[in-house]
């Protein structure tokens, strides 16, 4: 590849050449090659899904009603937005119509499901990305405890309770079990925090992990069962029975409490612990700024949490939607996700097959025939690929685009396209947040934005579960008690042919679910998931991905401890695996850092 | 969650859709359909949750894992590890394909001093993982029967009797849609699905056409 420009990047991939694979495993497989210059510093980026997904294949000629149960494990963790996201494209399909109640559980569930994932994320998958475990061993705990009790009224802050804390995680290190502190660069000069703040950040992981147990319950009251809840096209499958007792059968009174309880809770763990510790973390980070990619140019939000039953236009939903691209703020784009002319996959890149390769298709339109083929420039074999070739196909990932244009998706996206439209509830904590780092605008556009973004957001979305329990709350009290319409529960009511679009905002991004019925049967099924949007690999133009874009220019401390590249691409929360940590090389065979 | 309700945790962990990964998915999805559950017992579809089932293993006194597992033996292999086992056999080589994120979810119960009092791995070495949309290979499916018996005999060491399901009184783990045989019979072919996965690509043969 000759050296070029595209988006305001310069990519060069004449330097030497370092591959971190797999960043992450199970659902899916995400390589990263990037090219350094002599400085250390990230000239050239390629971003690639190892991994085939035929999930369209297999649904194929499957009954409609089920496809949510299949789409549910797409993702190891985001199941359940996935099948809201399919029972939403069957109901468009058939026009069927659900109940306020079922809107309004779906919301609370689909809220629930932001909440946990962002606070798993955030101290689980990504946090370890900043804080440096060793170095709290080393922490004073009176120290600490001033540290945390300057920045939050949380009361689990005591020196004791440090203190404990600290001799509880030697004694874990000691053993040799370090479990999941296996896998960081301990030590590394990238990481910045002092040892009181390594401290307290690893008391809150800990607690963060204690927290989920309270958490999940909502999913098991309204879904019936947890991790993988049940869904129903036409509405929820949970009867209302306020005056029912026990833990089965018809949501209750009693269960109707106890979600209650969680959502106050998690607003306080959320207010107390996850905002304040980002804030902390963020203060002494105020120099790295780097992982901005997209964000500042180009991002796409579809919008979610619908007020009201049925409606998915733009003003009904409370998680906004927009697309911004060229950076301009001043103007948020509609997004119609029928329109063949605004997404469009590409497949120059991807190892797929169009008939005309130069041209986008819509997913109304969408094929899934793979083409394995691999550039002229690859280097090893075909069973030990040394380094991809980026000038031909080099990935399993499809290259979306909107109007033409590569897009970031994700909370910070979100976040961009609210701040833009002005709505208080997005601009003023975005503000805020800002303020009180001493930061610019131009400070949202990086890695740490995007982190900010998603503990802002896991705020946001606390508050309107409480929000839309008080509308379950006060509807059924009304009398309301229909949670599902079964009118055209059976196929001889559906037209012979149908199509329809579903689309939520998933934990990491816009998430959307085009289906073709015929017959009563799937007859084509596509899904563009948020990391096909972030992972996407180049497409006829030469544009770059959000996740390729995001590492361009950061400088690594060190060639093979890429930590810089793993926080960057973990603020982006991949949804290809249920973990995203990196093994070490002993570890399994998980990863290995290859510099070439 | 009273302790009455958390004696017992039967969980299944991979994915279905991934040929020999559904194995322990498809272990628990079976012995729900033959056995009742004591009270205080449950049987769950882990899926590939990773650190997400750590509230449920923190909160179990005994739990027992199905899983496929690659202990380095034949395929189809059945193997059981108990207790300190499980997690020092998980650290010691590459075991489950879900280590990444099990491994941790045992870690994580450890380091909050609340592993489960008894731990049993029941695996299979899988014979193909790399199949999309594909189902257990019959050297795997043959093992369903002798994974679940060793289950119900070790709960039944446990203090905690399995009884037949009356066939009339049926059960299901997950939506039926998702229940092996309708999830076989409702499948594209092997040459449609061009159900090989990355095997084709960083470590396999030649890719399907």
């Amino acid at each position: 590849m000759a050296a070029y420009e595209t988006q305001g990047f310069k990519l060069d991939n004449s330097g030497k050449r370092v591959v971190v694979d797999p960043v992450c495993r199970i659902e899916g497989h995400l390589r990263l090659e990037v090219n350094l210059d002599d400085h250390n510093v990230i000239r050239n980026a390629v971003s690639t899904g190892t991994m085939w997904r035929g999930l369209e294949v297999i649904l194929k000629h499957r009954d409609p009603r089920d496809a949510w149960a299949f789409t549910e494990r797409i993702c190891g963790v985001c199941t359940g937005t996935h099948a809201l996201t399919s029972v939403r494209a069957v109901e468009d399909a058939l026009g069927i119509r659900i109940p306020e109640n079922a809107n309004s559980i779906r919301n609370l569930m689909q809220l629930c499901l932001q909440v946990h994932d962002h606070l798993v994320h955030f101290y689980h998958l990504h946090a370890l990305d900043w804080v440096d475990v060793v170095s709290a061993l080393s922490a004073d705990p009176k120290k600490t405890s001033e540290l945390a009790q300057s920045i939050s009224a949380w009361p689990l802050s005591s020196p004791g309770y440090f203190r404990d804390l600290q001799s509880r995680l030697k004694k874990f290190v000691e053993s040799g079990q370090l479990g999941p502190f296996r896998n960081g660069y301990w030590g590394s000069p990238a990481y910045k925090l002092p040892a009181e703040a390594n401290l307290m950040a690893v008391a809150h992981y800990l607690e963060a992990l204690d927290f989920q147990k309270e958490i999940v319950k909502i999913h098991t009251v309204f879904g019936g069962k947890n991790p993988h809840p049940n869904w129903l096209v036409g509405g929820m499958p949970c009867a209302i029975n306020l005056d029912g007792v026990g833990a089965v059968g018809a949501i209750n009174m009693e269960r109707l409490n106890l979600v209650s309880s969680i959502i106050d809770r998690s607003i306080e763990f959320v207010e107390q612990v996850y905002l304040p510790d980002v804030r902390a973390i963020a203060s002494f980070y105020k120099d790295w700024q780097y992982g901005g990619g997209l964000s500042s140019s180009c991002v796409l939000a579809y919008g979610d949490i619908p007020e009201k039953a049925n409606d998915y236009s733009a003003g009904n939903l409370l998680l906004p939607q927009g697309a911004i691209v060229g950076g301009d703020l001043g103007t948020v784009h509609p997004v119609d996700l029928r329109d063949p002319n605004e997404i469009q996959e590409f497949v120059t890149h991807s190892w797929y097959r169009y008939p005309d390769e130069q041209k986008g298709l819509h997913p109304f339109d969408g094929i899934t025939e793979p083409n394995f083929e691999l550039g002229p420039n690859f280097k090893g074999t075909k069973t030990n690929i040394e380094a991809l070739d980026e000038s031909a196909k080099y990935s399993w990932i499809k290259a979306p685009r909107w109007k033409g244009h590569a897009m970031e998706v994700g909370p910070l996206a979100r976040w961009v396209v609210g701040y833009a439209k002005g709505n208080p509830e997005f601009k003023e904590p975005v503000d805020k947040l800002l303020q009180d780092l001493g930061l610019p605008l131009p400070a949202l556009f990086s890695t740490l934005g995007r982190t900010g973004a998603r503990a802002l957001e896991c705020e946001w979305a606390a508050h309107k579960m409480r929000y839309f329990f008080d509308k379950l709350i006060s509807n059924i009290k009304a009398g309301d008690l229909a949670t599902a319409n079964v009118q055209k529960w059976e196929p001889s009511s559906w037209p012979a042919k149908a199509k329809g679009v579903g689309f939520t905002e998933a934990p990491r991004g816009a998430l959307g679910h085009w289906v073709h019925i015929a017959d009563g049967r799937i007859e084509n099924y596509q899904c563009i998931v948020p990391t096909t949007w972030n992972g996407s690999p180049r497409d006829p133009q030469g544009q770059i991905g959000a996740y390729e874009a995001s590492l361009m220019n950061t400088p690594l401390a060190k060639a093979d401890e890429p930590l810089e590249i793993l926080r960057t691409i973990h603020s982006f929360d991949p949804c290809l695996a249920c973990s995203t940590h990196v093994m070490s090389p002993d570890g399994q065979e998980m990863t290995s850092v290859k510099v070439r | 969650m009273s302790d009455a309700s958390n004696a017992a945790l039967i969980l299944g962990i991979g994915n279905l859709l991934w040929a020999d990964e559904g194995f322990g998915v498809r272990c628990v999805e079976t012995l729900v359909r033959r056995y009742q559950l004591p009270d205080g017992v449950t049987a769950m579809d882990g899926g590939t949750q990773g650190l997400y089932l750590l509230p449920y293993v923190q909160a179990a006194r005994r739990l027992v894992v199905f899983d496929a597992v690659d202990f380095g033996l034949a395929p189809g292999t059945l193997l059981a590890v108990e207790d300190d086992a499980v997690p020092r056999y998980m650290g010691a080589k590459k075991m489950s394909l879900h280590q990444t994120g099990f491994q941790e979810v045992l870690s994580a119960a450890m380091l909050t001093g609340r592993l489960p009092e008894s731990l049993l791995l029941i695996g299979v070495q899988p014979v193909e993982l790399d199949d999309y949309g594909g189902s257990l290979r019959p050297a795997v499916r043959d093992k369903l029967d002798a994974a679940i018996e060793l289950a119900v005999a070790r709960l039944r060491d446990w203090g905690m009797e399995l009884a037949p399901r009356d066939p009339s009184d049926a059960a299901s783990l997950n939506t039926t849609a998702l229940e092996l045989d309708r999830y076989e019979a409702g499948r594209p072919s092997e040459q449609a699905a061009c159900r090989h996965g990355d095997g084709r690509i960083l470590f396999g043969d030649d890719p399907c056409v």
